[in-house]
């Protein structure tokens, strides 16, 4: 059998979790028996600006960064950031998006629009486009924190991996008193999206 | 971690992680360091591992000479900077390279190619080449380990310290290690004076000069044997030489090709580059910034193509390997064009009611960097330089010379708490010793805070978070000769301002500090603060708050109509909102509403 691979980009907003939930996935591919490598910029960026994760799986990983046009999935944790990083989506690649919107500062501060097509632009990238309320499933578990496992969730239907792996993955890597709410937010985020509707190729 | 990756000893590790576990690993006693991204998190991780002493020092010489002192007493050490730390060390680590070492001393230097976090591109390799200094450059986390552990060892069986190179791509990226036991140096610690060895009097350096030119010619020889320089026979059509992330760009690109992977980056092995360039029919080197691989190859007189097909600015990856080599353009979907989100401020950042406040005076500020080198990006946009760690002052200084009398008042310096410890404090000196009058402000956020938060000497803290004596900053700048030392609470700019416009006009130099946290340190989050809204029926549209630049401030735009359903006159542009997730209730904006439209929720 051949191990299966593929390359995840994950985008966001500094500040928004982006680093735990790279972390939590890693440790779910290995704990797989994948090699994996991920890639991610700290410092500056982290101050409000855009960042990004490299995320790639496989039975032996070379590159620690995705060529724009090959990543199978991307995972978006604000809307605008979806369509930022839309060019690293290989034709026919899945995205799984937060709704939620964070103002950059030309826009919060009236220079700019916050683009209002941000969902008929992502779709005319790929039909896969799997818009969710993380924000909402995380404040009805009354900790927004958790948004980033709401998002892990969501996208798990389109990984590889058993459930076990990610839950393993959480208590591992957290501190025992968060470890609940967050497999509970990565369920909440599972259940976002049914599997039958969810669009593979 | 999980068992099952326990069991197996293996990891997934960062290349900084990496290199402190192969430290560890090699039984490295001492480590000492300045935060610099990308290297940071190196002296971070020694926290976790008992029997090395790890500490922040206030700048990168420091640290490297606190190493070397290590290494002179008979123990393993390390020092670890980013790219612009080793120029700020240069000149212990050029010498350094002449006494050689006791127990194995390794300087990391963490290279930022794309400049995602510096202010600079510049490529250390040179430094290998100019201070005679051996450089190993691993391609991976698992590198990184293996390498830190042997650099242990070649430091001390060829008398030399020993750079580790990493660049973002290698320090930031995780990949899967092998954890090996701990060891460590053959003999016992001490020191035994050998002051042909360690006094660098003329003339014993000379004598040391003669050891270090014999020293590079043994250590030419095992770059010609050791492995970690290995040739990976593939297609003989096309011979690639590489090292570091480039080789696993490469290696994605061209799979088959024939490869040349150098893992020790000074110095060069001359027999395998021939050998290599005999086996193929095109060689091309691919290596990140400056032709270093490259220059070495040509001089051999190996014909070979590198910075005419590789860009010689930014960091590679695979397509940009495989374009330049294949000359094929790989059609890709060109990015989507939308609004820019560059990193700003933080909700309740001291440093916003500073530059807010120093705006208004129209004054010519020379900046630093920090957090406050944010400032320069609108809509504050009130910085007019920043140079490297600790300029502000010297520049500031300068100019008001520059300008003679026209300059009188119109020059300040603002300076993080951190930078100022770090080469700041021999500027103020110069600006009292040589009767300047330039006003320097010092922004106390009690961390340092741009490379994620780190304790300096002013902070009362150790790296490890344990308490210890602080330096008085009031104190120093006053001990400097500076009679004007106030500080101020920059969330209130109405005072600020005040202090500002006295200080900048006075004819002598003086210090302002602000003080207050950083608003991402736990004390402060920890804290019950206010929350504040806008209330909508008092919000002209004026935008006097949006001009402060809090990303908790919102701009709601209107078109007529939705302005008229809300009440207002149809030519309101829009309103401002306080996003209550994002407000950090430090109440700078609040005074700045002329319709007292923004107040503290109460709930
Ligand atoms: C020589 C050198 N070393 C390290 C750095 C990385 N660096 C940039 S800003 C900074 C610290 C800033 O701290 P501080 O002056 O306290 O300002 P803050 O960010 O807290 O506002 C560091 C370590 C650098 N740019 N140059
Ligand atoms: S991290 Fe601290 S100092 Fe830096 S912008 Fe945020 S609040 Fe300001
Ligand atoms: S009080 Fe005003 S300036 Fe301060 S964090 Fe809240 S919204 Fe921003």
């Amino acid at each position: 059998m051949t191990v299966p691979k593929g390359d995840v980009f994950l985008a966001g907003v500094g500040g928004q979790g982006t680093l735990l939930a790279s972390e939590v996935l890693c440790d779910a591919f290995l704990l797989s028996g994948f090699d994996v490598k991920k890639s991610e910029v700290h410092g500056m960026a982290q101050r409000g600006g855009s960042v990004t994760t490299h995320l790639r799986f496989g039975p032996k990983v070379f590159s620690p960064l995705i060529e724009p046009g090959k990543a199978d999935l991307l995972i978006a944790f604000e809307k605008m950031e979806a369509l930022r990083f839309a060019h690293y989506l290989r034709t026919g690649g899945a995205m799984v998006v937060n709704a939620q919107e964070i103002l950059p500062p030309s826009v919060a501060t009236g220079q700019e629009r916050y683009p209002r097509d941000v969902a008929e632009r992502l779709r005319a990238v790929t039909d896969r486009l799997h818009m969710v309320d993380a924000l909402a499933a995380a404040l009805s578990m009354r900790e927004v924190r958790t948004v980033n496992i709401v998002l892990v969730g969501a996208a798990s239907h389109f990984l590889p991996l058993p459930e076990a792996a990610y839950e393993e993955a959480l208590s591992a890597r957290l501190q025992e008193k968060f470890v609940a709410v967050n497999v509970q937010a990565f369920r909440a985020g599972r259940a976002l999206l049914q599997p039958l509707t969810v669009k593979r190729h | 971690m999980s068992v099952l990756v326990k069991k197996e000893g293996i990891r997934l590790l960062s290349g900084n992680e990496a290199i402190a576990r192969g430290a560890f690993e090699a039984g490295v006693k001492v480590a000492s360091a300045y935060p610099g991204t990308p290297s940071t998190e190196i002296l971070e991780n020694f926290v976790r591992y008992e029997g090395v002493y790890a500490e922040w020092a206030p700048n990168e010489k420091v640290a490297v000479e606190v190493a070397i002192g290590a290494s002179m007493g008979g123990v393993r050490a390390l020092a670890a900077m980013k790219h612009v730390g080793v120029n700020v060390a240069a000149d212990p680590i050029f010498t350094a390279s002449y006494t050689g070492v006791r127990g194995g001393l390794v300087i990391v230097t963490a290279d930022d190619p794309e400049l995602h976090s510096s202010q600079n591109e510049q490529d250390n390799r040179h430094y290998a080449v100019a201070a005679k200094i051996p450089m190993l450059e691993p391609s991976d986390s698992f590198e990184a380990k293996e390498f830190t552990r042997l650099a242990f060892e070649l430091s001390e069986k060829y008398d030399t310290p020993v750079f580790l190179r990493t660049t973002t791509r290698i320090s930031h990226a995780k990949g899967v290690v092998r954890l090996g036991e701990p060891s460590g140096p053959a003999f016992p610690p001490g020191f035994t004076p050998d002051p042909a060895k360690w006094v660098m009097l003329p003339v014993n350096a000379k004598r040391r000069h003669v050891v270090v030119e014999e020293r590079t010619k043994a250590l030419r020889e095992f770059a010609e044997t050791w492995d970690g320089n290995r040739i990976e026979w593939g297609d003989r059509s096309l011979g690639i030489v590489t090292s570091g992330v480039s080789y696993q760009y490469v290696k994605e690109a061209f799979p088959d090709a024939s490869v040349l992977k150098i893992g020790l980056a000074w110095p060069l092995p001359e027999r395998l580059f021939r050998e290599f360039a005999a086996g193929v029919s095109r060689v091309v080197v691919v290596e990140e910034l400056d032709p270093h691989l490259e220059t070495h190859v040509k001089a051999l007189g190996i014909p070979a193509q590198g910075k005419e097909l590789i860009p010689i600015v930014g960091e590679l990856d695979p397509r940009i390997v495989r374009q330049a080599i294949t000359g094929e353009a790989i059609p890709v979907r060109a990015p989507e064009p939308v609004p820019p989100r560059p990193p700003n401020l933080c909700p309740g950042c001291p440093h916003r009611g500073l530059f807010f406040a120093l705006k208004k005076l129209k004054v010519t500020v020379t900046g630093d960097i920090g957090c406050s080198t944010l400032a320069a990006l609108p809509p504050l946009g009130a910085m007019d330089s920043c140079i490297c760690m600790g300029a502000s002052i010297g520049n500031a200084h300068g100019m008001e010379k520059a300008l003679g009398k026209d300059g009188a008042g119109k020059v300040v310096a603002v300076i993080g708490d951190s930078t100022f410890l770090h080469s700041g404090v021999t500027g103020l000196m110069n600006v009292v010793y040589n009767r300047g009058g330039s006003t320097t402000i010092l922004l106390d956020n009690d961390i340092t805070a741009m490379t994620g938060a780190q304790q300096n000497p002013a902070t009362g803290k150790t790296l490890h978070g344990e308490p210890t004596r602080r330096t008085d900053l009031p104190a120093l700048c006053r001990a400097l000769g500076v009679e004007h030392v106030y500080t101020v609470d920059p969330h209130d700019m109405k005072r600020t301002e005040e202090v500002l416009r006295r200080e900048v006009a006075r004819p002598e130099p003086s210090v302002i500090i602000t003080k207050a946290p950083c608003a991402l340190l736990p004390d402060h989050r920890r804290k019950i603060r206010p929350v504040y809204e806008v209330i909508a029926d008092l919000c002209t549209g004026c935008k006097a708050c949006s001009r402060l630049g809090c990303p908790a401030i919102e701009w709601v735009p209107f078109t007529p109509e939705e302005a008229v359903d809300a009440g207002k006159k149809a030519t309101q542009k829009g309103m401002a909102r306080i996003s209550p997730l994002l407000c950090d209730g430090c109440n700078q904006c609040p005074p700045l509403c002329k319709f007292q439209a923004i107040l503290e929720i109460k709930s």
